[in-house]
């Protein structure tokens, strides 16, 4: 088998044919991803922690359910969403809504705000430890459903479809929420990025 | 055709993301070119999603990883005296 055997099939199938311990090396380059999940949708750092240990658990115990026609790094992700739903549902009781249902039609105003002076801020005012400080809160402070849009795509860089297949929305849906959530992050950290310096151009670019 | 800016804002996110169309993409360059206040906000926009991306802005808890690792070596210990995984419950 040769690299056969490094790739992520080989490992899955060696796994499943009694090699458990790989199991570590099969998790480890999504530790991050299954915690930013659960922490997208728990919002607090003991729970999510929690919650990502029992998704990687879960996702032991059912590996052979893995079919292999998604990814397996959004089959987990799948499985770390329901264990961060259910997680929600046990903390607030059966009043909370579904999440799905917060519709994406309400009204708000998704427009971003203009920046008028940050061209002359110099680059030695930069000041990232605190725009990160207010950058995690201001994501932290999303509504739910553009919350945990925004932390697969842009945080945990998984691609429209991945993100719509692992949420259970439409790749239309994807797209609206995550603009929606990119514009009123831009809103809320204006007065922090009036301190930065403006990204080159063309830099940020990724595959759809 | 010449854009007004809302109609840029509207399809900011879609740029960032090469996801629009070749002749809207031009015409969005073309604002650009001459437009201070949407290239501040595309500017800006594109800080936070690197800013976001950046590894130290979200970071894990300490120990995680260990204990993580930890907890799974015990599952793998107990599942050693079941039959193979997924076969499992």
């Amino acid at each position: 088998m040769g690299t056969m055997e490094t790739n992520e099939a080989g490992l899955i199938a060696r796994i499943l044919a009694g090699e458990k311990e790989l199991f570590h090396d099969l998790i480890r380059p999504y530790e991050r991803m299954v915690y930013l999940t659960l922490f997208a949708i728990v919002k607090n750092e003991t729970e999510a922690e929690d919650g990502a240990q029992e998704a990687v658990i879960s996702a032991y115990r059912h590996l052979a359910s893995f079919r292999g026609d998604a990814k397996f790094s959004t089959w987990l992700t799948t499985i770390a969403i329901n264990q961060g739903r259910r997680r929600l549902r046990k903390a607030k009781g059966a009043a909370e809504e579904s999440i799905e249902e917060q519709a994406d039609s309400r009204e708000g105003d998704f427009t971003p705000a203009p920046l008028t002076d940050w061209r002359e801020i110099p680059l030695e005012a930069l000041e990232r430890k605190e725009l990160r400080e207010a950058l995690r809160t201001a994501v932290a402070e999303l509504p739910d459903i553009y919350r945990q849009v925004f932390v697969l795509r842009d945080l945990e860089e998984q691609n429209i479809e991945e993100t719509a297949q692992a949420l259970g929305i439409n790749p239309g849906a994807v797209k609206v929420r995550l603009h929606r959530a990119r514009m009123m992050l831009q809103k809320r950290l204006v007065p922090f990025l009036k301190t930065t310096a403006p990204a080159r151009r063309g830099f940020f670019g990724r595959a759809l | 055709m010449n854009l007004d800016c809302k109609h840029v804002w509207e399809h900011i996110s879609e740029y960032i993301d090469k996801t629009v169309d070749a002749g809207l993409r031009k015409d969005i360059e073309l604002h650009l070119e001459h437009c201070e206040i949407c290239s501040a906000i595309l500017d800006s926009t594109r800080n936070i999603l690197i800013l976001t991306a950046d590894d130290r802005t979200f970071e894990l808890p300490v120990g995680y990883s260990k204990r993580l690792h930890e907890r799974l070596k015990d599952e793998i210990e107990k599942s050693k005296h079941e039959p193979p995984v997924g076969e499992t419950k």
